[in-house]
């Protein structure tokens, strides 16, 4: 019986007596293992990606939006739709059980300029607890209270991105912008949400409600109309049953039925699992798509073992003539098989990490390379030359050594 | 009992409706330290019976004992072990794997016997120096000469210690002064206590062993030993 050691030295040397044939081998699983490890580290970084962004936008909370959502489908205008939410009703949902926290808010596009530069972010009329709802805090300065907002204060808090664009060298708090014709007092600096690939959430300038209704909006911003509400609440096992509720008592006041509602109740964690399942899927596809390459990887190798045997055919009639049994031929070249393809796992493996972080460094998003995604590759290809190193092996070690020996 | 008991011995290929009998009917034994040539025509069924005796091939009937060992039962791993621990092989062409050198050629059989590493490598340059070749243990086949590869190729021979040592035409690819060097070597090794048994076809060559078997189409039609050979050893 030989010494594994022995094995070992044996399956390298016949590897390195046609180094390139060796090499050309390997490069078809190391183009397969490459290939599944960078798209599967991709589409993990963009799931990862997705529920970020989502999360980032608050947790355990409902989005009540004007319009209709059918089905699948995207939100859907309808009659009156686009003014159809009013304060009313968010006073009406504050009552409801189980809610932290209900936040209004107007949304409008107007320019901003300060300091000779000028910006287009997205400006939203808020009352103080839209913090609390989107679990956002403030960097620097101090948000509005409740009085500012009432009185309608021309002040403002900037989200960064605007922060940094309108005052790269300055400090914001205490500066002054220009919207609409107004001047605004900057009193502060919302803390980074960070750049989610899609949408910029820093892009923003927050402004009283009342205020951004009077003097920003425009004739669709006045009256008690709001083009959102945000719903906080209590815990995230309550989260469904308050969105039931929220939805019943809209459709009460609007007296709508279900199916012809003129509102949208949006739940970010459902949003977030859907989105998470289908990016996982997309993962999954990518992963499986590569991973025919590595099959054909494989063939190779089994092409190349075969060839290997026939040549060799005379030095196995030797070694099975010198003592060599059947198991001792076939874990020699069984190994020469497995060497091939765990060296292309490995080195596969280096070549998709450094191409997952080039892709995900140029898409900007997260790079997300598991050992266990790792491990897996690296078996995964010790498996490819299990296969397809067995049958040349046992073709190998079934050879009569007198034919063997009589080959030339 | 003899180190080789052939019964009987019958080997049959077929081809097609065609039955060629390479043996038929072949018994003879050869005791522990016998030097032993057989000769025959082409074709007489000399390798067929080397390749029984050395547990290559199985006969199709007949009983063939080597060493106590009743080697017409054994399976395929049996008789690899068999080969490992008690048969020596040279053959015609030398048969030594090219990227290897002289000592890792010699070591080859251990590696399958599974001796330690370092034994090994000891043994098999003892064994290089025993067959003249200490100054060449590192050269590969390809730096050698024909005598010098059927050398090393007689020193692996013996890395297995083996009881018996078969030779198919070990001088047939050689010159005539390299063929002498080998069979004195042969000779020398016959002395220092191995069982030898070559192939040749050549009569010079069977005439420096101490018994010629003479095979044709299959039979043995003759088996003596050799005059001159006795009375040589006599007056040793
Ligand atoms: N594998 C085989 N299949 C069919 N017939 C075979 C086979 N091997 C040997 N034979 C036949 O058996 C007979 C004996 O062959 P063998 O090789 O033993 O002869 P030999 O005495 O060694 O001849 P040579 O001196 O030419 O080497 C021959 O007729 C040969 O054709
Ligand atoms: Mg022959």
């Amino acid at each position: 019986m030989m010494r594994t050691s022995d094995l070992v030295s044996s399956a390298g040397r016949a590897l390195r007596a046609n180094p390139m044939r060796s090499a050309l081998t390997a490069l078809g699983v190391i183009i397969g293992v490459a290939s599944v490890v960078a798209m599967v580290a991709l589409g993990s970084g963009a799931q990862a990606q997705v529920e970020r962004s989502i999360a980032s936008l608050g947790s355990n909370l409902l989005i009540v939006v004007p319009g209709s959502m059918r089905g699948a489908g995207g939100v859907r205008g309808q009659a009156g739709g686009f003014d159809s939410l009013t304060m009313d009703d968010a006073e009406a949902i504050a009552q409801l059980e189980n809610v932290a926290v209900v936040a209004p808010s107007q949304r409008a596009r107007t320019q901003v300029i300060a300091n000779g530069l000028n910006w287009n972010p997205e400006v939203n009329g808020v009352t103080p607890d839209f913090l609390t709802a989107r679990d956002w805090e403030i960097a620097q300065g101090r948000m509005f209270d409740e009085t500012e907002e009432r009185q309608a204060r021309r002040i403002v808090v900037l989200g960064n991105t605007v922060a940094e664009n309108l005052f790269p060298n300055m400090e914001p708090v205490g500066q002054t912008v220009r919207m609409n014709g107004g001047a605004y007092e900057v009193i502060g600096v919302l803390e980074s949400k960070g750049q989610s690939g899609f949408m910029d959430q820093d892009d923003i300038v927050l402004a009283p409600l009342t205020t951004v209704k009077r003097r920003i909006a425009g004739r669709r911003g006045r009256g008690d109309t709001v083009s959102q509400i945000s719903v906080k609440a209590q815990s995230e096992d309550v989260l469904d049953r308050l969105q039931e509720d929220v939805e019943n008592v809209l459709r009460q006041r609007h007296r709508t039925r279900e199916g012809e509602d003129d509102f949208t109740v949006q739940n970010l964690s459902s949003i977030t699992e859907t989105a998470a399942q289908t990016t996982q899927v997309f993962t999954y596809l990518l992963g499986g798509i590569s991973a025919v390459s590595l099959l054909v990887g494989g063939i190779g190798i089994m092409n190349i073992m075969l060839v290997s045997v026939t040549e060799r055919t005379r030095e196995i009639g030797l070694r099975k003539a010198l003592g060599a049994r059947q198991s001792d031929i076939l874990h020699q070249f069984g190994l020469e098989a497995v060497t091939l393809s765990v060296a292309g796992g490995i080195i596969g493996l280096v070549i998709g990490v450094a191409g997952a972080w080039g892709m995900t460094t140029l898409f900007n998003l997260p790079l997300v390379v598991s050992p266990l995604n790792a491990g897996l590759a690296i078996a995964f290809s010790g498996l490819v030359g299990v296969v397809f190193g067995a049958y040349p092996a046992w073709r190998a070690a079934k050879l009569d050594p007198i034919e063997a020996l009589r080959r030339e | 009992m003899a180190l080789i008991e052939a019964r009987e011995l019958t080997k049959l290929y077929r081809m097609g409706d065609e039955t060629v009998h390479a043996l038929d009917g072949v018994s003879f034994s050869i005791p522990d330290r016998d030097y032993c040539a057989i000769v025959g025509p082409s074709g007489s069924g000399k390798s067929t019976l080397m390749n029984i005796l050395g547990g290559l091939d199985t006969p199709t009937s007949g009983v063939i004992t080597i060493a106590a060992n009743d080697i017409g039962q054994m399976n395929d791993d049996d008789l690899a072990v068999f080969r490992n621990q008690t048969i020596g092989f040279v053959f015609q062409s030398f048969n030594l794997l090219p990227r290897l050198t002289a000592l890792e050629n010699v070591e080859l059989p251990m590696i399958y016997g599974g001796v330690l590493p370092k034994e090994r490598k000891e043994r098999a340059a003892e064994l290089l120096e025993r067959v003249g070749l200490g100054q060449r243990m590192g050269h590969r086949p390809t730096q050698l000469s024909g005598g010098q590869q059927q050398r090393v190729a007689i020193a692996r021979a013996l890395a297995g210690q083996p009881k018996l040592i078969l030779a198919d035409e070990p001088t047939g690819a050689l010159d005539t002064n390299t063929g002498v060097e080998i069979m004195a070597l042969f000779r020398q090794l016959n002395r220092e206590g191995a069982t030898i048994v070559i192939v040749t076809h050549d009569h010079e060559v069977a005439a420096q062993t101490r018994r010629t078997i003479e095979m044709r189409d299959g039979h043995i039609v003759s088996d003596n030993l050799n005059e001159g050979k006795t009375r040589h050893d006599a007056n040793v």
